[in-house]
């Protein structure tokens, strides 16, 4: 019996992505690797999400002021390294392995990404900011907004600004927030008077959440219009948050692997039962997928393709539900030691969960995919 | 000659001298053969240049701009992809020089007798027997899952020649004469009305010792180029955006506002993205390749696209509602190749339930993404060291 696969016409296609990494890009990835396992090991990160300190300062400081990761997407007259969407990939890849407590997506990509579609001095000066790390950033929106997503409603009187938002991401590191208003997009400096930001209790513990609240903050104007600024934010947070989800699923992937062959039980490495082993090599061949789709998410917004949106939206409505099935069984092939507190397993279930949610659920990707590729609902 | 200026330079010189308007369709494809660019990693003076495999798409290209017949190669992929690539590697030059060319060519078809009704994803345990006569051998038994065995000239053959030993130490590779009057094929129909394969009964089968390939009891080794090439095959071309199953379906979806509901349009997205997933996953995989690094999600391609492919085709058929209650036609036909595109929903709904068996069940081949990519353990072995006749059967 041969293999038969359907054929389908042949048409050249002329938008041809790169979804390999380059030898730079591999080089970049065992730098950061090497990094979080001497600076953000399993047991360090769980002890932080119990402390005062959620997030890992020394170790944003090494990723930002040491090797200049806060700047990838911002270009060098800016003050920023000005590589593409594909190095930053790589860069959440290897958060994602490590869960590592640092506002990367928020600060270095969403944030980013929102003053990149403001012109004038103020998104000027605020990107440069940014891009050294010695500021944090933050765009006050929902962790859960999607790209398109109506906005929050704060109001801006003047120069000042009045209103809440719950839900905002990685808000309690935040030197500067980014704020959405009908009249523009606003910068407010998180120590002013008239701004409070108060913890909530998060699913996920290494990516924080917090209600930011405006009371009359004086606040500078650094774009004209939020819509266009957010939904660049949000559209390149979603198609990078794959590269994340990708590095979370391929470390509880890895780290099941290992424990089938470690663990005995019945004579034998749990790992030789094909019950299990089956399971594994679906969980495999989700990676697998993720990994292309995520690339083509990171090319994509790299090369500034009018495919983006519809590469974005794809990554996200794969990429989440694999990856919370890749950590929910990770959990289970890890039997009663997966259930506990000091097994890191449950943070990249709690990761991988809230990253389903974040920028949007699949089902809102799907129907942005649905307007996109003319698929349209009953 | 493994440059790819060179190669094309090569390729227009030939086509100068054989424009394929004018050229006779068999003599342009031996004066191709003959110019070593029938398939360019083969040596020379048998097809081939002994370049990379990877610049034979410089070959191609050229080709096909210049509107050059092909080999059919769909007609033949068995000897192309399975055949040939075992020849190369195992045959002697006697062999090489008298299989490779009319392969190619496309003038002798080739088949492969591999499973048998009690021996499929355990194919070492196979029970054909070849046993030695002079300088011949004598086969006898039953294969199946024969595609195209009523169409070929030649079979690649494992029989068992040693029954003594254990099962994979015991096996030998053959070329068969389909010719032989000890060779009865028999087409096996299956679900979709059709048979596209054969059962073909071996019996007093004489085989010269000439066309043995690989040594006696090697049979296994040998199968495995084989096997592992059958495989490779995914994952060369180039899949365009909804190509594949989910085609027809978004089309009706598209033309046919009637047949919308909330439940399938879900569904249907779920699939659309998995559907583009894998293609890119795909694409991943030829990057791969041509970059010269192959990696090892080749393994799972045909796995997600079994998948795929089934669920695709049953929701199509869901979608299409009263109109997939019929069917086309359940007329027995001996096709010769497999055409998803070209027929009906439940056709390809039936079609595809083979996808997950053919070439290596999902089972085996989750086992083999487990054990080879993963390095996860294997099951206990019971059969490893007990002669075949003793195992349980």
């Amino acid at each position: 019996m041969s293999t038969q696969t359907p054929q389908t016409p042949q048409s050249p296609q002329r938008d041809q992505r790169d979804l390999l990494y380059s030898e730079e890009e591999e080089t970049l990835r065992s730098v950061v690797r090497g990094l979080l396992a001497d600076h953000c090991d399993a047991t360090a990160v769980l002890a932080r999400t119990e402390s005062a300190e959620p997030h890992d300062r020394e170790l944003w400081k090494a990723l930002a002021d040491g090797m200049g990761l806060a700047g990838l997407l911002v270009p060098e007259e800016l003050g920023g390294q000005g590589a593409t969407h594909r190095e930053a990939a790589v860069v959440l890849e290897e958060l994602g392995r490590a869960v590592a407590p640092v506002p990367y997506l928020t600060s270095a990509v969403i944030a980013t990404e929102a003053l990149l579609a403001c012109d004038g001095d103020a998104a000027r000066e605020l990107l440069g900011t940014l891009a050294s790390g010695r500021r944090i950033g933050v765009l006050t929106v929902p962790l859960a907004a999607a790209p398109g997503d109506a906005l929050p409603g704060v109001r801006a009187a003047g120069e000042a600004l009045y209103g809440s938002v719950t839900g905002v991401a990685d808000a309690l590191a935040a030197d500067v927030f980014l704020v959405p208003t009908s009249a523009g997009l606003f910068a407010v400096d998180a120590a002013l008077d008239g701004v409070s930001v108060v913890p909530q209790i998060s699913l996920d513990l290494t990516r924080p959440l917090a209600t930011v609240t405006f009371e009359g903050a004086r606040a500078r104007a650094v774009g004209p219009e939020s819509g266009p600024a957010v939904r660049r934010g949000l559209r390149a947070g979603a198609g990078l948050l794959a590269s994340e989800q990708l590095g979370v699923a391929d470390w509880c992937l890895t780290e099941t692997v290992r424990h089938s062959k470690e663990r005995h039980q019945f004579n034998r490495p749990v790992g030789s039962f094909q019950a299990l082993k089956h399971r594994l090599a679906q969980l495999w061949l989700e990676v697998v997928n993720m990994r292309a789709t995520a690339r083509n998410a990171a090319d994509t917004l790299a090369a500034g393709s009018a495919d983006a949106d519809v590469a974005a939206a794809l990554a996200q409505a794969f990429a989440s539900p694999a990856t919370v099935h890749v950590a929910e069984e990770a959990l289970q092939l890890h039997g009663g030691i997966g259930m506990t507190w000091e097994h890191p397993v449950h943070l990249y279930l709690k990761r991988a969960k809230a990253d389903s949610i974040a920028l949007g659920t699949v089902g809102r990707h799907r129907e942005e995919l649905a307007a996109r590729v003319n698929l349209p609902a009953p | 000659m493994t440059d790819a200026a060179e190669l094309r330079s090569r390729t227009q010189e030939f086509l100068a001298a054989h424009p394929p308007a004018t050229t006779e369709r068999a003599a342009f494809l031996k004066a191709r053969f003959d110019a070593g660019l029938a398939w360019v990693h083969y040596p020379e003076g048998l097809g081939g240049l002994g370049a990379p495999r990877s610049l034979q798409a410089v070959v191609d290209a050229e080709l096909e701009a210049a509107g050059a017949p092909d080999n059919e190669p769909r007609r033949i992929g068995i000897g192309l992809g399975m055949a040939a690539p075992t020849i190369l590697r195992f045959g002697t030059e006697e062999q090489k020089r008298g299989f490779l060319r009319p392969l190619w060519l496309g003038d002798e078809v080739w088949c492969q007798l591999f499973s048998e009704p009690g021996a499929g994803s355990d194919l070492a345990a196979l029970g054909t027997r070849a046993v030695r006569d002079g300088d011949t051998w004598v086969v006898n038994g039953q294969k199946v899952w024969t595609s195209g065995a009523h169409a070929a000239r030649w079979a690649i053959l494992i029989a068992r020649t040693d029954p003594d030993v254990p099962k994979h130490r015991g096996i030998t590779y053959f070329v068969c004469d389909m010719t032989d009057p000890g060779v009865e094929v028999r087409p096996l129909r299956q679900i979709t009305g059709e048979a596209e394969f054969n059962e073909v009964f071996l019996t007093d089968v004489r085989i010269p010792d000439a066309h043995r390939l690989g040594e006696i009891g090697d049979g296994w080794k040998v199968a495995q180029t084989t096997l592992m090439n059958e495989r490779v095959s995914i994952g060369g071309a180039r899949i365009p955006r909804e190509g594949g199953l989910i085609g027809p379906v978004v089309g009706a979806w598209r033309e046919r506002p009637e047949l919308r509901t909330h439940d399938l349009h879900q569904r249907l997205l779920k699939l659309w993205v998995e559907a583009e997933v894998a293609r890119l996953t795909g694409e991943r995989l030829r990057q791969q390749l041509v970059a010269g690094h192959p990696g090892p999600e080749g393994s799972g391609m045909k796995l997600g696209f079994a998948r795929l492919n089934q669920e695709i085709s049953g929701l199509e058929l869901e979608l299409l509602g009263q109109e997939g209650l019929l069917y086309e036609d359940w007329t027995m036909r001996r096709p010769a190749t497999v055409d998803f595109a070209g027929r009906d929903a439940g056709y390809r709904y039936l079609r595809a339930k083979g996808n997950s068996i053919e070439g290596g069940t999902s089972e085996v081949l989750l086992n083999i993404v487990a054990e080879r990519v993963l390095g996860l353990p294997s099951e206990p072995r019971t059969d490893k060291d007990v002669a075949w006749k003793d195992l349980a059967r």
